[in-house]
């Protein structure tokens, strides 16, 4: 048919970043830092090349898992750990649902708005061990340290998440509710209440199922539950009830992932 | 109110009656598990020691003023050091997580009947145990430092990484893998070009978000030993150094709001 010359050019991927520029300055950046970052960490070679075996033996002495010698001791653990998840869970998420609403920047005030990023932000920064030192030392031993630390942590979380939500839903069926004369209650519940619900609710039951985890580390500082139970493990040399603990754990979080998972399938 | 009744006749409402109640029942429940979980609680607590904290608070806050600014220069190099466990941890946990992710999405996994369990298994088994606990359990293998906490963090990451990233993988559209397929292109092919780049957005997101939650986890590695900040702020406690401690407090804080200014920004530009 036609004679034209089909330039023989082989297709190329299109880059991910498009402009040239910032793609070789982005690499060349990431290469810089990887250089100065193993220049400066100092790994005692050595040392880690002797742990070797005597993480062999370590794991070694995880196995067989014994859950019998110090049943008594996991089930109190445990018990005390879903308690402190379930009290805090709802305490923290009931604190935070006004700070939430007041950190949503479509429904308050500047004031309002910055106060509450604030303790949003403070609530935020810590990770629950920090924390935990801190209630330990204010209420003393034991599961109420927990629950205050995990319910703390809690609000930034869901506080967090559902300033967010608000934020991005849709104003026109907010507006809506409020040309019918609602009032501020009435337009909360019945034109912001009903976008956000289902997600909440999700993300409710997703924060149920980090504050058992956290349960398990708060314990290591004095905070009660499981982790507790697991530093005693740890400290007395008993690595084959430490690892029935882990698997407990692993098997509750596997359990409530997967109730949690349904749940939210039926509430969407 | 909406006008739900005119007179006797009932005009509007908001739910039929046996959701109603479903939903009260509901609540029943939660309120009912609540108030014996507390109960519980409750009895394990010396409400002596809750009382009193009031006072506890002032004394403790009026030694942590005014912060030890003096000791900011001992912390740079513990602050690069966090920073570090943080990046490199994410780096190793996202290598991993990337061939695990395409082992446990329905869509890709070479068989669904023995690899996809056991890549959720690793899944699960990552998530589920604190970064703390890692590192408590790494330090005695490879002794204390930075090493151990870079691996307590990629171990931790690699779950959330690869959960985020199957879930994604499991979201494509199939419309373009067919069509690869159909060009003829080799499994490996199909990935690369026809998955690959359609999860990449997502994934670099996941990556950036993670590195903002490790950047938080790693100020507390130091105190079980595994390098970082954590190992100043349990050497300041232990001492009862508590002008340091706010300091160290401070600095965490901001590390933290700073890296998730970054985060934040670099997801907006991704997405």
């Amino acid at each position: 048919m036609s004679d034209v010359a089909i330039t023989p050019r082989r297709w190329k991927k299109p880059p991910f970043i498009k402009r040239a520029w910032l793609r070789w300055t982005l690499a060349l950046g990431a290469a810089l830092y990887l250089a100065v970052a193993f220049g400066t960490t100092d790994v005692n070679w050595t040392r880690v090349w002797d742990g070797l075996p005597r993480g062999q033996q370590f794991i070694a002495a995880f196995f067989p898992p014994d859950f019998v010698s110090r049943w008594d001791e996991i089930v109190d653990g445990i018990y005390e750990s879903l308690w402190m998840t379930v009290t805090s869970t709802v305490v923290g998420i009931a604190i935070s649902i006004p700070v939430g609403l007041g950190a949503a920047r479509n429904l308050a005030p500047a004031p309002v708005y910055y106060f509450c990023r604030g303790i949003l932000a403070v609530s935020r920064s810590f990770q629950e061990i920090i924390l935990a030192i801190f209630f330990v030392k204010l209420f003393g031993f034991g599961p109420f340290a927990g629950f205050v630390t995990l319910a703390f942590a809690t609000i930034g979380f869901y506080g967090k998440l559902l300033a967010e939500d608000i934020e991005d839903m849709d104003p026109s069926q907010a507006e809506a509710v409020r040309a019918t004369g609602a009032g501020w209650f009435q337009w909360l519940n019945y034109g912001v209440q009903p976008q956000v619900m289902p997600r909440m609710i999700g993300l409710g039951l997703y924060r149920l199922d980090i504050n058992f985890r956290e349960s398990a580390v708060v314990g290591i500082v004095g905070g009660g539950g499981i982790g507790a139970t697991l530093n005693t493990a740890f400290d007395r040399y008993e690595f084959d009830s430490a690892a029935a603990i882990l698997l407990i754990i692993i098997g509750i979080v596997m359990a409530v992932e997967y109730t949690s998972g349904f749940v939210r399938r039926w509430v969407q | 109110m909406p006008v739900a009744a005119r007179g006797s006749e009932k005009e509007w409402q908001r739910r039929e009656t046996p959701v109603q109640l479903a939903i009260w029942l509901g609540w029943l429940v939660l309120v009912a598990i609540f108030v014996i979980c507390w109960q519980l609680i409750s009895e394990k607590t010396v409400w002596m020691f809750v009382w009193d904290a009031h006072e506890q608070a002032g004394d403790l806050g009026s030694r942590m003023v005014p912060p030890d600014w003096d000791y900011m220069s001992r912390l740079w190099w513990p602050i690069w050091d966090t920073i570090n466990i943080a990046t490199l941890g994410t780096l190793l946990a996202i290598i991993l997580a990337v061939p695990i992710a395409f082992c446990a999405a329905r869509n890709t996994t070479p068989s669904a009947a023995f690899v996809r369990p056991v890549a959720l298994f690793i899944i699960v088994a990552s998530r589920s145990i604190n970064s703390l606990i890692w590192a408590l359990m790494l330090v005695t293998i490879v002794g204390p430092g930075v090493f151990a906490g870079i691996i307590a963090i990629g171990l931790r990451s690699i779950g959330f990484c690869a959960k985020l990233l199957y879930e994604a993988i499991e979201e494509i559209d199939e419309n373009q893998v067919e069509a690869v397929t159909a060009t003829g292109a080799s499994r490996a092919q199909v990935i690369t070009y026809g998955i690959w780049p359609q999860v990449l957005p997502a994934f670099a997101g996941i990556s950036v978000f993670r590195w903002d939650i490790n950047i938080r986890e790693s100020t507390v590695l130091g105190l079980v030993g595994a390098g970082g900040i954590g190992l100043q702020l349990n050497a300041s406690i232990m001492s009862l150094a508590w002008t340091q401690v706010s300091l160290i407090l401070l600095v965490i804080i901001f590390t933290v709001i700073v890296s998730e200014w970054v985060s934040a920004k670099v997801r907006h530009a991704i997405i």
